[in-house]
């Protein structure tokens, strides 16, 4: 009996120190944009590697739930492919928390279609009355006649609202289809003749199987690609974003030893092997300032 | 002694009656609670009669439900049409056509069906039935409401099929033989006999895979493309009640009108479905009574 009470407590003692020792493990929660989750986790795995003993956990689910997450408190870090919304800042304030932005790439977002479509480029105003369904045949571009297929994001995703607020300036048509995700469009778009879409520039970077359309920022001005370096970097591109995280107040500790490592050279590099843009020195400093550098 | 053990258990098995009711009540009460205050903002009648949902608009949030409302009957009665001949037809094959062997091992096949993830089938929606409606019908793409009818009848015909051969076998050998003996084929024993016999238990049977069909959301969401404009047909892209809940209640804002407007969708799903039950359970008690 007394030999059972003694393994008991070994036992207990054992167990108590591996739970401990579990939770006493800074686990640093990633959660948000889909346009940003591939990164972010190739981030975060070079991260670990280097620094053992350290913890990052990376979902998905869109800027919204990631931004939701952080006025909620459930979450360290929030991707964010789009800006947080004044009303969301002010709820955040009102739960104490204190969202500060830090940018860690740049964005060409890519609108893509079918191979076998004969349109190659768009203007923006072009883009726009697509998606909010006043352009519903190719013919009218000067393409065949088939009617167009919209595939775009649902309302939690920070691609979506972005167009939406930086394109369409409008309502998207009620007929585009709400994908899951980047991933999702892509695969859509490959196989339907008549479709479009648009997706972050990271998932079409090495994607053959689909037309990455030119555009123009308004009609007469030059056509650009989002593939290329340089046109998203100098801004000639008309349809580029920073992808950001939040988080709340000057970052600290653990937090802030991954946010240098992904505004490091070595995480910038990362950044670019990804498909995405490093950061010009305008958000170099941008970032600074909210490190307190 | 035995008459204290006897009330004991009495009273254990009352008290998990009531826990089923009252967890019952809450989440109605919840539902009704968390719903009104959309009211506030939103006409009954747009809610209601309204065919434009979009509470995130660029201009003006709009809160109508008839467009999701026809989506989620759409998906689900397209379900029951392919599911019901299929699944009766099965269970039939199994009770009174198929030798012992082929029961034995196609009925426990027919139940893994239904463990079958639904995440699972939806992704098959998109890289099996979708490409294979649009090749069929010529369309451009095949995430549509005949997809999300083709899967959720595929996840309801495990039920339908079980509860149906259940009934089916209920059925007293002595109506069959009676049914025989007076110069009736098989055939004619068993559509004229035994399926009437066995009705009620059918029913219940049609009922549950209902309930399985009409409350799916990942299979729905990940397959049919969710366009949230009123449906044009089966090839047209829908938006079903659940799939709208799930994707917009994570990204909303707590205690905001949309937040509510989304709780007054489930508390209408809720009541369809309470009304389906009842309607299946009146029908089954008229069903019993006439069998007397």
């Amino acid at each position: 009996m007394k030999k059972y009470i003694r393994n008991l407590a070994l036992l207990v003692s054992v167990l108590s120190f591996a739970v401990t020792n579990v939770f006493a493990q800074e686990m640093i929660q990633v959660k948000g944009s889909d346009t940003l989750i591939n990164l972010v986790q190739r981030l975060s795995e070079s991260y670990m590697e280097e620094n053992p003993g350290k913890f990052i956990a990376v979902t998905g689910g869109g800027s919204g739930t990631g931004i939701a997450a952080l006025i909620n408190g459930k979450c360290d870090i929030a991707n964010a492919s789009r800006l947080m919304k004044d009303k969301e800042i002010a709820q955040a304030q009102d739960g104490g928390i204190n969202p500060k932005r830090i940018v860690v790439a740049i964005d060409g977002l890519c609108v893509i279609t079918n191979l076998k479509n004969r349109i190659s480029k768009l203007t923006v105003d072009e883009v726009g009355k697509i998606f909010r369904g006043e352009i519903t045949n190719w013919k009218e571009l000067g393409g065949d006649d088939v009617s167009i297929t919209l595939y775009g994001r649902q309302s939690n995703s920070g691609t979506y609202e972005f167009l939406k607020d930086m394109v369409l300036k409008g309502d998207y048509s009620s007929r585009m289809r709400r994908m899951n995700g980047n991933a999702q469009i892509v695969e859509a778009v490959k196989q339907d003749i008549s479709g479009i879409g648009y997706v972050g520039v990271g998932y079409v970077k090495e994607e053959k199987g689909l037309t990455v359309l030119n555009i123009a920022s308004q009609a007469g001005s030059e056509y650009s690609s989002p593939l290329n370096l340089n046109d998203v970097k100098t801004g000639k591109y008309p349809i580029t974003r920073p992808l950001n995280q939040y988080i709340n107040g000057t970052p600290k500790g653990d937090a802030r030893d991954f946010i240098l490592f992904e505004l490091s050279e070595q995480g910038q590099k990362i950044v670019e092997e990804e498909g995405f843009f490093s950061l010009p020195d305008e958000y170099r400093e941008f970032n600074n300032k909210a490190l307190g550098i | 002694m035995t008459n204290l053990k006897e009330r004991i258990i009495h009273g254990i098995f009352l008290i998990n009656g009531l826990l089923v009711v009252i967890v019952l009540l809450g989440i109605f009460g919840l539902l009704v609670f968390t719903a009104i205050p959309a009211f506030k903002e939103i006409r009954i009648g747009e809610f209601l009669f309204s065919t434009n949902w979009n509470p995130t608009s660029y201009v003006k949030p709009a809160y109508g439900i008839v467009p999701m409302l026809v989506s989620t009957f759409m998906v689900t009665l397209g379900a029951l049409f392919i599911a019901i001949p299929l699944g009766i037809g099965t269970a039939a094959y199994l009770s009174d056509v198929a030798n012992q062997r082929v029961r034995e091992i196609a009925k426990p096949i027919i139940e893994i069906l239904a463990g079958i993830p639904s995440v699972v089938i939806g992704f098959l929606g998109i890289v099996l039935v979708g490409p294979f409606i649009s090749k069929i019908f010529g369309l451009h793409n095949g995430l549509n409401a005949l997809n999300g009818a083709i899967l959720l009848a595929v996840m309801a015909l495990p039920t339908i099929i079980s509860l149906s051969e259940d009934a089916l076998k209920s059925v007293p050998n002595a109506y069959q033989h009676a049914s025989l003996a007076l110069g009736a084929t098989h055939w004619q024993t068993l559509v004229r006999v035994k399926i009437p016999a066995a009705l009620s238990g059918i029913i219940a049977a049609v009922m549950l895979g209902m309930g399985r069909a009409i409350g799916e959301t990942m299979t729905v969401l990940m397959a049919t493309g969710c366009a949230p404009a009123m449906p044009r047909g089966f090839l047209d892209s829908v938006r079903t009640m659940t799939s709208t809940i799930a994707i917009e209640l994570g990204e909303v804002p707590y205690n905001t009108t949309h937040y509510y407007a989304l709780f007054g969708v489930g508390l209408t799903l809720f009541i369809i479905t309470f009304f389906v039950n009842m309607v299946s359970d009146i029908i089954l008690h008229k069903h019993e009574r006439l069998m007397k």
